[in-house]
């Protein structure tokens, strides 16, 4: 039943695309996309994760390790539950943290990205954490940036959001355990969800059993399925033997471009009730990357219901992101781990 | 550079540490106390010492990656398993266990990583092995064994099941 998972051929002399994520030790120190991280790193993410979940669970919600360093937060494009969980993953580091939303200040009077990024970066800053509407954004700021700058990407246009595809990989294996016996669905908009394309990069790299997508023509990108994923537009047939159901935002404004006939109709077909639930496993878990549109991609009921885990989606990305900002600030430790004792 | 290992008696040292943690226990120095290990080798001291003492409460495991002071340096080290000390610590005596006790910077960590989990009344250092080259004003309440070792000299210790110890002798040649 597992499916092929067809990698994107890079040729031989181009350079890698995604080796800007790595030093020249071959530690992770962007976080841009999934792309080229591979199993390894991935598995190290959510175990590394793993430690830093239970440090929520205790008295004092703090740890040490990043005191004295200093995160941007750089907010072209409105978030709430993104910036705010990067906001108390860094605190929870002991960093200081900088929020900047750029989408109402600077360039809008005229600065260009690359002088806002250097006054930002005379200000000391060690981490950029960037979302923008323009896809490629965070990898042209990684490409620009001094070298003990670190650069995560908290989602880029339809391109990529990897610390969600991630924490959904830690909520998936936290519930399910090993990834080769599960089927994933991702179902509804996932032309225009750059979470959707990271997830299929994360669920693919683990080596999922299967990954489905299930959704209307009108919402796939073209040559989905090279992406590695079976296509669905039926629910019924789509959620069948599925362990795992990833309900995606319904963007409105795609109802205004002529792609859906109506919210009504996409409700009837698509949207997640208790009766589509019952398709697939009884024990299958219900996620959602937020912010949900009940009524319109899901049921009420469904979402807070006792297969849902949107909420503890939300707490898992506190130490997903932790795992991720620790890791990456690791990159300009100045010794050689590998020839000092412990 | 070549490498020689001395084999050094686990069991004899892991003997000796239980009677004196008894022998205090026997004249009421600690009050019903907490055992808590240090990732990994202090784990597997802690558990015979759980054992030996017959304790009650679960064992209580700390892994003080996030409260290194070699972050700068050398970066996040790859950790083995999170910390679980499911037992509250506020107002508790707590024997700290760990197998090697050299600079004293692992013992300070686990230290400040266990005030972060509450105020406990109390805390002991237990080691298997205590050596020269202390850097913080740390020593051991009891320890199974003192050794004196040169700066190419280091104590390893393997497990959990059957524990062995070795000094590890790194010579040049």
């Amino acid at each position: 039943m597992a499916v092929e998972f067809v990698r994107p051929k890079i040729p031989k002399f181009a350079p890698d695309p995604w080796a800007i994520q790595f030093d020249d030790k071959g530690r992770l120190r962007h976080l841009l996309t999934i792309e080229g991280l591979g199993p390894q790193w991935i598995t190290r993410i959510l175990d590394t994760a793993e430690g830093f979940v239970s440090v929520t669970d205790r008295e004092i919600k703090k740890v040490p390790l990043l005191r004295g360093r200093t995160v941007v937060n750089l907010f072209f494009e409105s978030s709430t539950r993104t910036r705010t969980t990067f906001e108390l993953a860094a605190k929870r580091l002991s960093a200081d943290v900088l929020n900047l939303n750029l989408a109402t200040s600077a360039t809008k009077k005229g600065e260009s990205l690359l002088d806002t990024l250097h006054n930002i970066e005379a200000m000391q800053a060690d981490m950029f954490v960037i979302r923008h509407e323009e896809s490629g954004a965070a990898h042209f700021i990684a490409r620009h940036v001094a070298p003990h700058v670190s650069v995560l990407n908290a989602g880029d246009g339809w391109h990529s959001h990897p610390t969600q595809a991630l924490l959904d990989a830690f909520t998936v294996r936290r519930h399910k355990g090993d990834f080769a016996p599960l089927r994933i669905a991702i179902v509804g908009d996932v032309r225009h969800s750059r979470v959707a394309r990271s997830q299929m990069h994360v669920f693919n790299s683990l080596n999922v059993g299967e990954l489905r997508v299930i959704a209307p023509r009108t919402l796939l990108p073209t040559d989905v399925e090279k992406l590695g994923v079976r296509v669905f537009h039926d629910m019924r047939e789509g959620l069948k033997d599925v362990d795992v159901i990833i309900m995606l935002r319904l963007q409105r404004e795609r109802m205004e471009s002529g792609l859906l006939p109506s919210e009504e109709e996409f409700y009837r077909l698509y949207g997640l009730t208790e009766e589509k639930l019952g398709w697939a496993k009884p024990d299958a878990i219900v996620m959602h990357p937020g912010p949900a549109n009940r009524g319109v991609e899901i049921e009420s009921t469904v979402a807070d219901g006792p297969q849902s885990v949107i909420l503890e989606q939300v707490s898992n990305g506190i130490g997903v992101r932790m795992a991720v900002m620790s890791l990456c600030m690791s990159a300009s430790a100045t010794g050689d781990a590998s020839t000092t004792p412990p | 550079m070549t490498q020689t290992d001395r084999p050094l008696p686990v069991d004899t040292a892991i003997a000796r540490l239980v009677d004196q943690v008894r022998a205090s226990l026997a004249q009421g120095d600690l009050d019903d106390p907490l055992v808590v290990g240090i990732h990994t080798g202090g784990v597997w001291v802690a558990n015979a010492l759980h054992r030996a003492l017959d304790c009650q409460e679960p064992l209580g495991r700390l892994n003080i990656t996030f409260y290194r002071d070699d972050f700068r340096t050398l970066g996040l080290h790859p950790q083995v398993s999170p910390s679980d000390l499911s037992v509250d610590v506020d107002g508790r005596d707590i024997i700290l266990v760990d197998d090697v006790l050299f600079t004293g910077r692992t013992v300070r960590a686990a230290m400040n990583e266990l005030f972060d989990y509450g105020r406990p009344r109390r805390i002991a250092l237990a080691v298997l092995y205590q050596r020269n080259g202390r850097e913080l004003p740390i020593c051991a309440d009891w320890l199974g064994q003192e050794l004196e070792l040169g700066d190419n000299e280091q104590i390893h210790v393997d497990g959990p099941e059957p524990m062995t110890a070795r000094i590890v002798i790194n010579e040049e040649t």
